[in-house]
């Protein structure tokens, strides 16, 4: 069940950033192929993170709560596709200026206003999804706008910048990356707070991502274009779900997050009734309590079931595993009973909360986790362990309890962990990148980083941007989507063909072989955005026929007409092959061409048709028939209602002569 | 106008009086907005005096950096002032009596640092409490005391640096130190870790170069292990000599601890750089553990004095023999004062035929030259070819598998006690400190060969 919400009442803000590969030949500071993906590796260098100074002399949150993490960051190469910049062991080549051509054309798609002197930064990033520890980015535009359901969305910046790793296992403490992906070219648009429901949020991804595919100059396909949303309501904070692979995944992770902030924002007002003000009011005091569970009956509590899992899930010590013996450690939470079952996102409460926060920065990743007094196991002997636990940690009726299991040294950390995400309660709610689910729901990936992650890079001078430069590129521009929506709607396309061809890249082609052959829009809209699509669909590989042969195929539909009826034989034909020219099609196969004498089967047809009828008597069956015997071979020679029409009558000539003869 | 206190820092012509003109000054938190209607929010940031004087730079609010063509520029309102601060976080270095003492001395290369707008340059943390705050674990390791010798990047450390850090080694050693670590740049870590070698003989304590090939402002430098490595070898490890340790593979693995008359930089950027040349590494240096890779080194003694004997003659070079080398150039050398020459010679230790009588002049004016050879690995035999006995005829030395720069360098402290021709070269070709080694391994050669199946089946199934 959805829990709903009144967005406007509750202050809902949202904004976007919309991650768009760019199609270029090789990667933004390197001379590797861009879009060669590897599922294999044949190279692996361990690597770990540090939290650096930034310029301004900060150390930036997210980058202590990483290094806190202790992760082992393990990376696969392939010779094929990663060079030694990918690594970090060469320096950057200088910017790769295909790039930021392109780069500029989208940003002046968005409206933007282009920088004069594009300046390369580093954004810290210690997940290890970028070996360096930071992401090359740089702004290329600023201040651009999008008509957006009869308002504006505004588009706040355009940065070019490196695409990261992908990941491949996330395990305790270590986490692993295939680099393949790494250091190939991206856009990031930045949107305004400027989207109201969640709904817009959906639509908005899809108008951006159809800006982006105008040009013909992104890459499409699983994964070219991913995008974090930005959420809050009045009195939360920015969370950002990041990675959400689908716009069609959007309005309920946007939802969710709205509906956890309002709650969040209701358990810190409890909190504060409770007298949890500040901080330093909130007590956990945690102890090991292993001995407690020697004989215990919950399977995640017993040494074996720990060893089981360590075992099945391959956690190596000194790399997914922490240090020190398996352990039991129980925190008391002084007076907070009731609020680990606090409603948070729908079917989630607050205990999920500490759950990722342990999960993320204490390795601890066993489901489920911690146990807490609030979802304990319901058996006999579990509950009077809990009893005897609480007696242990000296727990009052107002106190609850967490449990965790597994590496001592994690259990501390995540122990700490919990303090930490109720000091973070008490204040609201806490600034961070959630990851999102398919079903909706999201969970801690990491702190939010601020702008104390951001360093000029030192290895790469700034690129200037001249205006002449600006001007070359805005020349020849494609037409913006909303101009080509507008006027495909009023040609008669529906909208939904339209979209999808403008997405896919098809609206260019079919602009220009309407102009080319005098074919309608509609037509030509109806042949790719439909008939294509479906006998793509069926696997005939229609993408790999050159324009000039659809250039053919529409100037022969236009001087006979008749060809229209045999469009899928034909299409097959060309493009099982597409390097022959259409008339070569058409002349192997007599199509265009009426058969001389084809009105003298039309006796022959009547006859078999009468015969095949189960109602001798139905004149329309016995046509119907016959002009079902008579079409294949006529097929794009002969317009169907021409050979419907010799059939009616002959059927009917027929007919008058056995009632003349009876 | 002083550089320290320029408030316009970097800016010139154009950018400058535009700045001028607008009363705003470096640090300035302002609103810009240009002659497109676009609102920049953000400090202004001293500009790099290598670049153009047409573009103002702004820090945005969201950490971006931004350049701005000062003819677009409409309006620019001072709304704060907000100058960076450069701090790293300062701790005070806990002291333990239980734990060596080791000495930290500066030449000029990173270990952790902070950047510097104006230049885009580094600029080093080195105090124990700056040190501690970027690498806590150091305080685990020893009680550590740090001296800025100087601040030089490494390619122009030269003689009078060499001389006062010798000096300053022996001093530390005289003090008690248990070991010494020497932070410094890499590129020429292999020459300062060879004079050193000759420079300190016969030391009681572990001499140990680092330094780092990503500079410590990254996440992920290899500074901050490359540092807790050679402290702990400087505290620890039983290698009385002058190493350098820094990454063995590019993995954060372990390190190694290379021979300082025997290593070299190969790379321009890898981490893992430092290769022993002809040998094998002294040890490996892991999280907790030395592991020692041969047997052949002077082992840790306090009660030894240290011979410190820094002396150089920089009127020394190497000749890196190519095809077609004109004799004029040796001419030129012998002309200009030079007094010891190293060749590095082809294959064996050759050069062609037209430079003989070039060299003979050199000899006979009393310039000492020596023969090293280009390829790195392997033995200057010149009795094996004519040429390379003609050479010898000549009077040219080989010095069997002393690398060319170890060559170098020892030649300008050999000259620097005397200029008798014999005794130059009884000193060049008699080992101090395994410049020259009897034998070469087969393992001390290894350069495996991409590509080939076994080498990467190897390197599949190993940290890189
Ligand atoms: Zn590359």
């Amino acid at each position: 069940m959805i829990p709903t919400l009144d967005y406007a009442e509750a202050g809902f803000v949202c904004g976007l950033e919309v991650h768009q590969q760019l199609l270029t030949r090789t990667k933004l500071f390197c001379r590797c192929p861009a879009g060669l993906y590897t599922e294999t590796h044949d190279g692996t260098v361990l690597r770990h993170m540090r939290p650096t100074l930034s310029e301004l002399g900060e150390y930036d949150g997210t980058a202590l709560m990483e290094f806190k993490t202790k992760k082992n960051i393990v990376y696969l190469l392939n010779v094929k596709n990663v060079c030694t910049y990918e690594m970090d062991d060469t320096p950057p080549f200088l910017v790769n200026q295909e790039a930021i051509d392109v780069a500029i054309e989208q940003c002046l798609m968005l409206g933007c206003d282009i920088v004069d002197e594009v300046q390369i930064a580093r954004k810290q990033y210690l997940d290890g999804s970028i070996p360096t520890g930071f992401q090359r980015t740089a702004v290329v535009g600023v201040n651009g706008r999008i008509p957006f359901r009869g308002r504006t969305l505004s588009v706040t910046q355009v940065t070019v910048e490196e695409d990261s790793c992908r990941e491949v296992r996330d395990r305790g403490h270590c986490i692993v990356w295939r680099a393949d992906r790494l250091g190939m070219p991206l856009i990031e648009t930045v949107t305004g707070p400027d989207l109201r429901t969640p709904d817009e949020v959906e639509e908005a991804i899809l108008l951006i991502g159809r800006v982006c595919r105008s040009t013909g100059h992104v890459r499409t396909g699983l994964g070219a274009s991913r995008q974090d949303v930005n959420v809050s309501v009045r009195g939360g904070r920015r969370v950002e779900i990041k990675g959400v692979p689908k716009a069609g995944w959007a309005p309920a992770l946007v939802h969710g997050e709205a509906w956890r902030q309002v709650n969040l924002l209701k358990l810190r007002d409890e909190l504060h009734r409770r007298g949890f003000a500040d901080p330093g009011s909130i007590r956990v005091d945690s102890q090991d309590v292993t001995q407690l569970f020697a004989a215990t009956e919950i399977p995640v509590l017993t040494a074996e079931g720990w060893g089981r899992w360590v075992e099945a899930e391959r956690m190596r010590p000194g790399f997914e595993l922490g240090k020190g013996p398996f352990r039991i450690r129980a925190a008391r939470l002084a007076g907070l009973a009731g609020t680990l079952s606090w409603p948070t996102q729908p079917e989630h409460v607050f205990a999920h909360e500490l759950a990722g926060r342990v999960r993320v920065i204490a390795g601890l990743d066993q489901p489920p986790v911690l146990l807490h007094s609030e979802a304990w196991p319901d058996t006999r002997g579990a509950r009077s362990e809990l009893k005897r636990l609480r007696g242990r940690l000296r727990c009052g009726p107002d106190d609850a309890v967490v449990v965790v299991w597994g590496p001592e040294e994690d259990t501390v950390t995540a122990c700490e962990e919990i303090r930490l995400r109720y000091v973070d309660a008490v204040q609201g709610v806490p600034n961070e990148t959630r990851q999102p689910f398919a079903d909706g729901s999201t969970d801690f990936e990491r702190i939010l980083p601020g702008p104390d992650r951001m360093y000029p890079d030192t290895d790469s001078p700034p690129t200037r941007v001249a205006r002449e430069r600006v001007a070359r590129l805005a020349g020849p521009l494609p037409e913006r989507p909303w101009d080509r929506e507008a006027r495909y709607a009023a040609a008669g396309v529906p909208a939904s063909t339209a979209h999808w061809l403008i997405r896919r890249g098809g609206a260019a082609v079919v602009d220009r072989l309407a102009a080319a052959t005098g074919a309608s829009v509609r037509d030509v809209a109806f042949l790719f955005g439909e008939r294509l699509k479906g006998l793509r669909r069926k696997g005939v590989p229609v993408d790999a026929v050159p324009e000039p042969r659809w250039e053919e195929l529409l100037h022969a539909f236009a001087a006979r007409p008749v060809l229209k009826q045999a469009w899928e034989p034909l299409v097959r034909a060309v493009a099982a092959e597409p390097g022959s020219p259409v008339a070569g099609h058409l002349a192997a196969r007599g199509l265009g061409e009426e058969p001389a004498a084809w009105r003298t089967g039309l006796a022959e047809a009547l006859a078999s048709a009468r015969e095949k009828a189960y109602r001798k008597d139905d004149p329309a069956l016995v046509a119907r028939l016959a002009l079902a015997r008579l079409m294949p071979g006529l097929l794009g020679r002969v317009a169907a209602d021409e050979v419907a029409a010799a059939v009616s009558a002959a059927l009917a000539e027929s007919t008058r002569r056995e009632e003349v003869r009876a | 106008m002083n550089e320290m206190t320029d408030p316009l820092k970097g800016y010139k012509g154009k950018a400058r009086a535009a700045l001028t003109r607008f009363g705003v000054k470096v640090w300035s938190d302002v609103r810009v907005v240009n002659d497109a209607g676009s609102v920049f929010e953000g400090v202004i940031l001293p500009r790099s005096e290598s670049l153009d004087d047409l573009h103002v730079v702004l820090k945005l609010k969201n950490g971006y950096n931004v350049g701005l063509h000062v003819d677009r520029l409409e309006h620019v309102t001072e709304v704060g002032y907000k100058e960076a601060r450069y701090k790293i976080p300062e701790k005070e270095f806990p002291a333990r009596p239980s734990l060596p003492n080791v000495t930290l001395l500066g030449t000029g290369g990173t270990i952790a640092s902070r950047l510097d707008y104006r230049t885009g340059a580094v600029i080093p943390a080195f105090t124990p409490g700056e040190l501690y705050g970027a690498v806590p674990e150091l305080a685990d390791i020893c009680n550590l005391t740090t001296k800025k010798i100087f601040g030089v990047f490494s390619e122009n450390m030269a003689k009078e640096n060499y001389l006062v850090l010798a000096k300053a080694i022996g001093e530390e050693i005289a003090a008690g130190a248990d070991g010494i670590v020497i932070g410094h740049g890499t590129d020429t870590m292999g020459h300062t870790a060879a004079i050193l070698s000759f420079m300190v003989q016969e030391s009681p304590v572990p001499i140990v170069l680092v330094g780092s090939q990503r500079s410590s402002d990254r996440p992920s430098s290899d500074a901050a292990l490359n540092l807790i490595h050679s402290v702990r070898t400087a505290a620890y490890a039983d290698v009385a000599e002058v190493v350098i340790c820094m990454f063995g593979p590019t993995s954060d693995r372990y390190g190694l601890l290379h021979r300082g008359t025997r290593c070299r930089k190969m790379h321009s950027s890898y981490r893992s750089t430092f290769r022993t040349i002809g040998d094998v590494p002294l040890a490996i240096v892991g999280r907790d553990s030395f592991q020692y890779l041969t047997d052949d080194y002077r082992r840790r003694d306090k009660v030894r004095v240290p011979l410190v004997d820094p002396v150089y003659d920089d009127r020394t070079t190497i000749l890196y023999y190519y095809p077609g080398m004109k004799p004029d150039l040796v001419d030129a050398l012998v002309e200009k004062g030079y007094r010891g020459i190293v060749i590095a010679g082809t294959g064996l230790g050759h050069v062609n035929k037209p430079l003989y009588p070039a060299l003979e002049r050199a000899v006979a004016a009393g310039v000492h030259v020596v023969m090293a050879v280009q390829t790195l690995w392997g033995f200057a035999q010149m009795y094996v070819y004519d040429t390379g006995r003609d050479l010898m005829e000549l009077g040219i030395v080989p010095l069997d598998n002393m690398l060319p720069e170890t060559a170098l360098m020892k030649l300008s402290w050999v000259l620097g006690h005397t200029d008798d021709h014999a005794e130059v070269m009884r000193l060049m070709t008699t080992p101090i400190s395994h410049e020259i080694t009897p034998r070469e391994p087969h393992n001390g050669y290894l350069v495996m060969q991409g590509g080939l199946p076994e080498t990467d089946e190897w390197v599949r199934g190993h940290w890189k």
